[in-house]
C-alpha cells in the first residue's frame, strides 16, 4: 500500500494554563492523512476536537502551547515553524473551515472580494483569474448566479450560503488537506447532509486529504476511510470506517454508536448516542482511564492504565484494559441492552 | 443608501427646525432684549418703542419664523452691541474656529487610533500601560491648565512657539495640542476596546486561517470594522471642539467663534448668539449625518436596518 501521506502527526499534545491550573485538552493524539482520505473524528463536546485541528493550523489561543513527537505536513516538520512560513502554507496547502459559517466572514467585505483576496495573496496577483477561479467555486458548492453574488455581503446571504462559501473560500489555492471541524453543526437540520455530501464529494473531485469532525454518524459511516473516536483529549478508538462500525471495541464508542449506524444503511442525520456522565476535569496531573467513571466495565485496573493502545491486525486500536476478545463482547452486550 | 441618505437627512432637518426654535424662544424669554438695546437710561416709552421697531411685540412665534426666513437668506440681522451685520462678524472668524476644530480632531485621530490599535494588540505590555498614562492624563488635566503649562514651557522658557494670535500656523501648534489631547483618551479607549473586540472575533480568525499577510489582518480586517465606532464618536468630539473652543480661544487670543459667543453672551447680544446656536447645530447636525452615511459605508449592514 503505497499511501501519499499528507499530514502525519504523533503524540499531539496542547495544554492551556488556566485558572485552576494547568489544562491538558489534547493529550497526545495521533494520526496520518493520505491524499484523497477522509479522517473523521467524532467525540463528545469540549473533548478536543476543535482544539487538535487549531494545533495543526497553527492557529491556538496565543496562551496554549503545543508539542509532538512529529508533525509533519507534506514531507516538512512543522513543528518549529515561523509565523510567516506557517501563513504561507495556511489557506493554500492547509485550509480549514469553521463551525460558525455566520460570523467567520468579514461583514465589512463582499464575499467576491474575500474569495479573491486569498487567491491574490498566495497564487496570482492578478484580479481576472481570481474572479474566474472564485466563479468557477461558487458554482462548484452549488450556488446559482455566481458572478452576481460576487458583489453581495454576507449578511445579505442564509448560514447555509455562508458555509458553502466557506467551502468556497477554502477551495481557493486547491489546497492538500482541508480541515472541517463540524461545518453543520450551526446550519438548519434539513441543508446539514447536503452541505455535508458537497464537501465529501468535492474531496473526492479534487482529490485532497480531509479531517472531516461531525456529528453526523450517518455521513461518517458513508465518507470517512478512517474513523478516529475522541474522549477527554485521547484517542480511545480508531480504525478504518468499517471495522469501527461493524465492531467497535471501546465501551465509549459502542455507547456512541448505539444506534448501530451501518455504512450505507445508516439513516441521514443519525447523530452520536448520548453515555450518560460527565466528562472529567482535564486539569493537572492525569492517569488512568479517563473514561473510567463513565464506564459499565471499569474496575481497579483501570486506574492504573497506561494509556497503549491494543492494535488489532486491520489498524483497529483502541485504548482499554480489556482484550479485544473481552471488549467485542462487552460491546455486543450493550448493543443487545439497546435493541 | 439613497433611501437611506435621504431618510437621514430628513431627520437631520427636524432637529435643525426644533434645536433652533428651542433656542429662540428660551433666550427670549430669558431676557428682555429691549431693556438691552435701549440701556439703562431709557424711559418706558423708549423701551416701548424699541419693542415696536424690533417687532418683540408680535407673537414669538412669529417673530421666529421672520428670523428663520431671514436667517435662511442668509441674514442674521445686526449686532445690538457692535451694530455690525452678524453675518460679517461670523465669517471673519469662523476661519480660525475652523482650522482648529479640524487640527485638533486629526490631532486627536492620529494620536488615538494607532496608540489605541498598538494597546489592543499586545495587552498589558509597556505601549498599553503608556497609553493608559496618556489617556488619564488627558482625562484628569484640566484643560485650561494643560494649555497654560504648553505657554509657560514652550513659549516661556524655550520660545519655541508663539503664545497668542493666529496670524502662522505655528500659532496653531500649542492651541491644536490643547484642544485635540482633550478628545484622545476617549477616542483611543474606543480604539483598544474595538480593536480587541475585533481582533478575537470568527472572521480575524478566518483571515488567518487564509494566510493572509498581518498587515491585511490588521488593517485591512480588523482595523476596518473597529474603526466604525470611533468615527461616530470623533463626529460628536469634532462638533464639541467647534463649540467648545472658547476657553482655548481665549487664552491663546485666537478670535474665534468660542471668543465671540463669550462676548456675545456677556452682552445679551442675542442676534449674534442665535445666529451662532443655529450654525453649531448646524454643525453638530451636518457632522451626525456625515458620521451616520460614513458607517453605513463602512459597514455594508447599516443602511438595510
Ligand atoms: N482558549 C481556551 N482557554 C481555555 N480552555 C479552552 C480554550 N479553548 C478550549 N478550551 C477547553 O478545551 C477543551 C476542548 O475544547 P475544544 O477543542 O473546543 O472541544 P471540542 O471541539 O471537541 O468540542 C474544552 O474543555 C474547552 O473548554
Ligand atoms: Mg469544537
Amino acid at each position: 500500500m503505497s499511501k501519499d501521506v499528507i499530514l502525519d502527526v504523533r503524540n499531539l499534545k496542547v495544554d492551556i494554563p488556566v485558572s485552576a491550573g494547568m489544562l491538558h485538552p489534547v493529550r497526545g493524539i495521533s494520526f496520518s492523512v493520505a491524499r484523497g482520505e477522509t479522517l473523521c473524528i467524532v467525540g463528545e463536546s469540549g473533548c478536543g476536537k476543535s482544539l487538535t485541528s487549531l494545533a495543526l493550523m497553527g492557529l491556538l489561543p496565543k496562551t496554549a502551547t503545543r508539542t509532538a513527537d512529529k508533525l509533519d505536513f507534506l514531507g516538512q516538520d512543522i513543528r518549529d515553524l515561523k509565523e510567516r512560513q506557517m501563513a504561507a502554507l495556511r489557506g493554500v496547502n492547509m485550509a480549514m473551515i469553521f463551525q460558525e459559517p455566520m460570523t467567520s466572514l468579514n461583514p465589512a467585505y463582499t464575499i467576491g472580494n474575500q474569495l479573491i483576496e486569498v487567491y491574490r495573496r498566495h497564487i496570482d496577483p492578478g484580479k481576472a483569474e481570481a474572479r474566474e477561479r472564485a466563479i468557477f467555486l461558487l458554482e462548484k458548492v452549488g450556488i446559482s448566479a455566481a458572478a452576481s453574488r460576487l458583489s453581495q455581503y454576507p449578511h445579505q446571504l442564509s448560514g447555509g450560503l455562508r458555509q458553502r462559501v466557506m467551502i468556497a473560500m477554502a477551495l481557493m489555492c486547491g489546497p492538500d488537506v482541508i480541515i472541517a471541524d463540524e461545518p453543520t453543526t450551526a446550519l438548519d437540520v434539513t441543508i446539514q447532509a447536503q452541505i455535508l455530501h458537497l464537501l465529501a464529494d468535492l474531496q473526492k473531485e479534487f482529490q485532497m486529504g480531509m479531517i472531516l469532525i461531525t456529528h453526523d454518524l450517518g455521513i461518517v459511516a458513508r465518507v470517512a476511510d478512517k474513523v478516529q473516536v475522541m474522549y477527554a483529549g485521547s484517542t480511545v478508538e480508531e480504525g478504518p470506517c468499517q471495522a469501527v462500525f461493524d465492531s467497535p471495541l471501546h465501551p465509549y464508542t459502542s455507547g456512541l454508536l448505539r444506534c448501530i449506524p451501518v455504512p450505507g444503511k445508516t439513516q441521514r442525520g443519525s447523530r452520536l448516542g448520548s453515555v450518560p456522565g460527565i466528562v472529567p476535569n482535564l486539569v493537572g496531573d492525569l492517569h488512568g482511564c479517563m473514561f473510567r467513571n463513565r464506564c459499565d466495565h471499569a474496575e481497579a485496573a483501570c486506574e492504573a492504565l497506561a494509556g497503549d493502545a491494543t492494535q488489532l491486525s486491520d489498524g483497529h486500536a483502541f485504548t482499554c484494559r480489556m482484550t479485544p476478545d473481552e471488549a467485542a463482547q462487552a460491546a455486543r452486550q450493550t448493543a443487545r441492552e439497546v435493541a | 443608501m439613497l433611501v437611506y441618505t435621504l431618510k437621514r437627512s430628513f431627520v437631520a432637518f427636524l432637529i435643525l427646525i426644533v434645536v433652533s426654535g428651542l433656542t429662540f424662544s428660551l433666550s427670549h424669554l430669558s431676557a428682555d432684549p429691549a431693556l438691552t438695546i435701549g440701556g439703562e437710561q431709557a424711559s418706558d416709552e423708549d423701551i416701548e418703542a424699541i419693542r415696536k421697531f424690533y417687532g418683540f411685540d408680535r407673537p414669538i412665534y412669529e417673530q421666529y419664523f421672520s428670523w428663520l426666513g431671514r436667517a435662511l437668506q442668509g441674514d442674521f440681522g445686526e449686532s445690538y452691541h457692535y451694530k455690525q451685520p452678524v453675518v460679517d462678524m461670523i465669517s471673519g472668524r469662523i476661519g480660525t474656529t475652523m482650522t482648529l476644530g479640524v487640527l485638533a480632531i486629526l490631532f486627536a485621530l492620529i494620536v488615538s487610533i494607532p496608540l489605541g490599535t498598538v494597546a489592543a494588540m499586545r495587552p498589558n505590555s509597556l505601549i498599553d500601560r503608556f497609553a493608559l498614562l496618556i489617556a488619564v492624563f488627558g482625562q484628569a488635566l484640566p484643560t485650561f491648565w494643560f494649555a497654560l503649562m504648553m505657554i509657560i514651557v514652550f513659549g516661556v522658557w524655550w520660545r519655541m512657539l508663539p503664545i497668542s494670535g493666529n496670524t502662522t500656523w505655528a500659532h496653531f501648534v500649542m492651541p491644536t495640542i490643547a484642544l485635540g489631547y482633550y478628545a484622545t483618551p476617549a477616542l483611543m479607549r474606543l480604539t483598544r476596546a474595538g480593536m480587541i473586540e475585533v481582533l478575537e472575533s470568527d472572521y480575524i480568525r478566518t483571515a488567518r486561517a487564509k494566510g493572509l499577510s498581518p498587515t491585511s489582518i490588521l488593517f485591512k480586517h480588523a482595523l476596518r470594522n473597529a474603526i466604525i465606532p470611533v468615527v461616530a464618536l470623533a463626529a460628536v468630539w469634532f462638533g464639541f471642539m467647534l463649540g467648545g473652543s472658547i476657553v482655548i480661544e481665549t487664552i491663546f487670543n485666537l478670535k474665534g467663534i468660542g471668543w465671540l459667543s463669550y462676548d456675545a453672551l456677556l452682552r445679551s447680544d442675542l442676534p449674534v448668539v442665535q445666529a451662532i446656536v443655529l450654525i453649531f447645530a448646524s454643525f453638530y447636525v451636518v457632522l451626525t449625518l456625515l458620521a451616520d452615511l460614513l458607517n453605513a459605508y463602512l459597514d455594508p449592514r447599516i443602511s438595510v436596518r
